[in-house]
């Protein structure tokens, strides 16, 4: 039987009045692939955050990788916490876009090293051993040929590939993927939403995916959890869970489904 | 002429005076423009100025108080970076108006004490434009104890300075406990500003922060080279200023903050980061040929 890595009990988060998620429960595996879907506003990207820290707790509790992260009477943020930034060193994270000047002074490979800083510590400058971990990922992604150009100058889909990137340089055990696909064409996000698939296999990572694509890219999920309004409207294999009656119950009658996709 | 003019040059380096006022040039150039480099690479330029006049108002009314005028500076700035740096942090207000208000504030109690300060105002205005050809083995001890940290808190933290730069979101979700390092950095500015006020001046300060590095920042895509260019053109900009200074009998602090200006200017007019792909105009292609 698989350990359970994430365990959610009653969480609550807001940004001043408005309630992100409202008694959220959830339990992931060791190994699970987990899709989130819901419509704007439904609490998928604070799901996330709550599962790295980033997020502030207003009531429950939630256990990430043995780490608890309790909102306590008066709730809690966690950005200050040096244990929780410990266990961030141990979950990548493609946040959905980045808002980067396009004169930062940094390169494509400084930018996709940076995921490695936080298990180098402090004082310890990248070794040969790191620049080749991070040689393999640019290979990977398909933008070594992009390296030495500075980061603000790529195309919102470069910059995607280069958050993916970042992520598995930190060689993490859960990966939180914020709509990867976001600014994408339609051959790079088969590739991309591929190699998520490829890296979920043979690193036998937790991965938690939110995305807005059409429901087909839910397949390879072992479970996707449908969000409304902060709650869980359903949550289990794909192909029940993204039924027609369920989307049309989530997003409103007017919803068009169709062979492989919602709209 | 040239000659004659080289020999003088020589002729005052000899006296202390200068001697003292080179090196907080070179001391106070190096700190002030490592910390613009951080300053303008989060663009927090508004959260610097902030800084810099409550450095100002702090010096003022440590003067009304009869205390030490670089107490009031250090508390002050502290103070401030204290209070801004985390609101900043967590995005809860809007720079533009919420920093207009402090920095109103500042400027409001730096002349509200200045106008209730008994007999002369010397000492006062002295910090409102700085004394660089003035300064003392005190205000030189004060500006090597600031720019040894700023140089070693960048030469050993230059890691977790670049992921912070880049993006302080990205910064904490790879594990760094970048909330804690931007708090430190404003920090550091503020001391910084603190520790520069009686050599450059509490009006002016800021933009002896702002200018080598925004003109460094025109020239490079490398944050290496963005650091050491800066700290050069801070000291260029000092020495320079210094000179003219002399020469010409120049209010010191205003003629360095000028030339930084003019620097500021000519990088940018030869930045690459301005550069301009030239795409010829294609020729009108007959269809019907």
């Amino acid at each position: 039987m698989r350990d359970v890595v994430i365990n959610m009990q009653n969480v609550t988060v807001s940004y001043r009045e408005d309630v992100a998620l409202q008694n959220l429960s959830i339990e992931i595996k060791n190994g699970e692939m987990i899709g989130i879907a819901g419509p704007n506003g439904a609490g998928k990207t604070t799901i996330l955050t709550v599962v790295n820290g980033l997020g502030r707790l207003v009531r429950g509790q939630a256990k990430v990788l043995g780490h608890l992260m309790s909102a306590g009477k008066k709730g809690r943020d966690f950005r200050l916490c040096y244990k929780t930034a410990s266990l961030r060193k141990l979950i990548g994270y493609v946040p959905q876009g980045c808002s980067v000047d396009p004169g930062t002074p940094i390169s494509v490979r400084d930018a996709v090293m940076l995921g490695r800083y936080g298990r180098l510590g402090f004082w310890r400058r990248p070794g040969r051993d790191d620049w080749q971990v991070v040689g393999k990922l640019l290979e990977m992604v398909e933008i070594s040929h992009l390296a030495e150009r500075p980061f603000g100058h790529l195309s919102g889909g470069e910059q995607q590939r280069v958050a993916i990137a970042r992520a598995l340089a930190q060689e993490p055990r859960i990966m939180l993927l914020d709509e990867p696909t976001t600014y994408l064409d339609w051959r790079s996000r088969q590739e991309i939403l591929q190699l998520i698939k490829q890296v979920h296999r043979e690193k036998g990572l937790t991965t938690l995916m939110v995305t807005h694509d059409p429901k087909d890219t839910f397949n390879f999920c072992d479970r996707v959890v449908l969000l409304q309004q902060g709650r869980v409207a359903a949550i289990g294999p794909p192909a029940k869970t993204l039924s027609d009656a369920v989307l049309r119950k989530v997003y409103g009658e007017s919803t068009i489904c169709c062979q492989g996709g919602f709209y | 002429m040239l000659p004659g003019r080289f020999l003088l040059a020589v002729e005052i380096l000899r006296y202390e005076f200068m001697q003292h006022a080179l090196l907080a040039g070179l001391l106070g150039g190096i700190a002030c423009s490592l910390v613009g480099v951080l300053v303008v690479s989060m663009q927090l330029s508004f959260i610097g100025v902030s800084i810099s006049h409550a450095a100002f108002a702090g010096a003022v009314i440590a003067v009304f108080c009869g205390l030490n005028p670089m107490l009031g500076a250090f508390v002050f700035s502290l103070l401030a970076a204290a209070i801004i740096g985390p609101l900043a942090d967590k995005g809860e207000f809007k720079p533009d108006t919420s920093l207009g208000i402090v920095f109103s504030l500042m400027i409001g109690l730096s002349f509200l004490f200045m106008g209730m300060i008994p007999g002369p105002k010397t000492q006062a205005l002295n910090l409102m434009w700085g004394s660089i050809l003035a300064v003392n083995n005190q205000d030189l001890m004060i500006l090597f104890i600031t720019a040894v940290p700023v140089l070693l808190t960048i030469t050993l933290l230059y890691k977790e300075i670049q992921a912070i730069i880049f993006n302080r979101e990205i910064a904490l979700s790879v594990g760094l406990p970048a909330a804690w390092f931007f708090y430190g950095l404003m920090f550091l500015t503020g001391l910084t500003v603190a520790a520069s006020l009686r050599p450059i001046g509490g009006l002016l300060i800021f933009s002896l922060i702002l200018n080598p590095a925004a003109a460094a920042y025109q020239l490079t895509y490398s944050l290496k080279w963005l650091f050491g260019l800066a700290a050069f053109l801070g000291v260029l900009s000092c020495w320079a200023g210094l000179a003219c200074a002399y020469f010409f009998n120049l209010p010191g602090g205003a003629t360095i903050v000028v030339l930084s200006t003019v620097i500021f200017f000519a990088a940018n007019a030869f930045s690459p980061k301005r550069k301009v792909c030239k795409i010829s105009t294609p020729k009108e292609v007959n269809i019907n040929a």
